[in-house]
């Protein structure tokens, strides 16, 4: 997510190729040292979606469809 | 005479023009600098606007399908509470049920769900640290779902992180009732809908 301008595709890859998977992990840590948080979106047993918070690249499922960032939160006023 | 005017103007000149040619030439590059600053593109008026359609597909997509009804029917999303005593500091709720009604922009409000009794309100915002110059708002759908997503993917850390309120400092406690009065009413009238069509399904089949 973007201020001013919304979701925006950073990179996509087959996580099970070697290439992509490192081209995935460069950008999620490059993303992550920007300051930004990282989410997976995902079902729970019950089938309800929920969001997962990732601080590194191994906390995230293999199966993710996605890795969502955004800004950091902060107080607000 | 004409002749000695203009070799005097010349000499004076020369003269000013050591003067006046650094200046010349700071207010030429500052123009060029101050065109260099204009933004690169035109401003684009649909820009915001298409924003906001991605952001409302991507909440969508990420969603359940309630809480989606919900944003587009109501302008908010609840979202249950999953600490057993209520959220951090809001007192303790004696392990009552409560939840949190998301809006675009605007704090997120902690209230008892049987009561309707509001707990308070959690000030947090999404700026952009990325930008030098400090950064446009995320399109609302955006910032709904960074809500959504920091507080069912770690809600005791996103409540820490936001400047805690007594309920009534930015929203109005009368339209948050309101709110919740629409929101009770929206989910009976869903609930009709679904026994309704549950109760036509058999028919159907059968006809």
């Amino acid at each position: 997510m973007k201020p001013g301008h919304g979701e925006v595709l950073i990179t996509e890859g087959d996580i099970e190729l070697a290439q992509d998977e490192e081209r995935l992990l460069e950008e999620f840590r490059r993303q992550l040292d920007a300051g930004l948080w990282a989410a997976v979106p995902f079902h729970d047993d019950a089938g309800r979606r929920q969001a997962q918070m990732v601080r590194s690249f191994a906390d995230v499922p293999r199966d993710a469809d996605r890795v969502i960032f955004f800004p950091r939160a902060a107080g607000g006023r | 005479m004409l002749l000695a005017l203009v070799a005097t103007a010349l000499v004076a000149l020369a003269l000013l023009s050591e003067e006046l040619f650094p200046r010349v030439e700071e207010l030429w590059s500052r123009h060029r600098a101050r065109r260099r600053l204009a933004p690169p593109t035109p401003y684009d008026p649909g820009r915001e606007r298409r924003a906001e359609q991605r952001a409302r597909t991507l909440l969508r997509s990420c969603v359940n399908e309630e809480e989606w009804a919900m944003y587009r029917d109501l302008g908010f999303i609840r979202v249950w509470g999953s600490q057993s005593d209520g959220p951090v500091q809001a007192g303790g709720t004696g392990g009552a049920a409560y939840a949190y009604l998301l809006y675009p922009h605007r704090a997120i409000v902690a209230y008892l769900a049987q009561t309707h009794r509001l707990l308070s309100e959690y000030c947090v915002a999404f700026p952009d640290e990325t930008r030098p110059y400090g950064s446009a708002r995320l399109p609302d759908s955006d910032d709904v779902l960074a809500k959504w997503m920091a507080l069912t993917g770690d809600e005791r850390r996103l409540i820490s992180t936001a400047n805690m309120h007594l309920p009534g400092r930015q929203l109005d406690p009368t339209r948050v009732k309101r709110d919740l009065w629409r929101l009770s009413q929206w989910e009976r009238a869903r609930m009709r809908d679904a026994a309704r069509s549950a109760a036509s399904s058999p028919l159907d089949a059968a006809g």
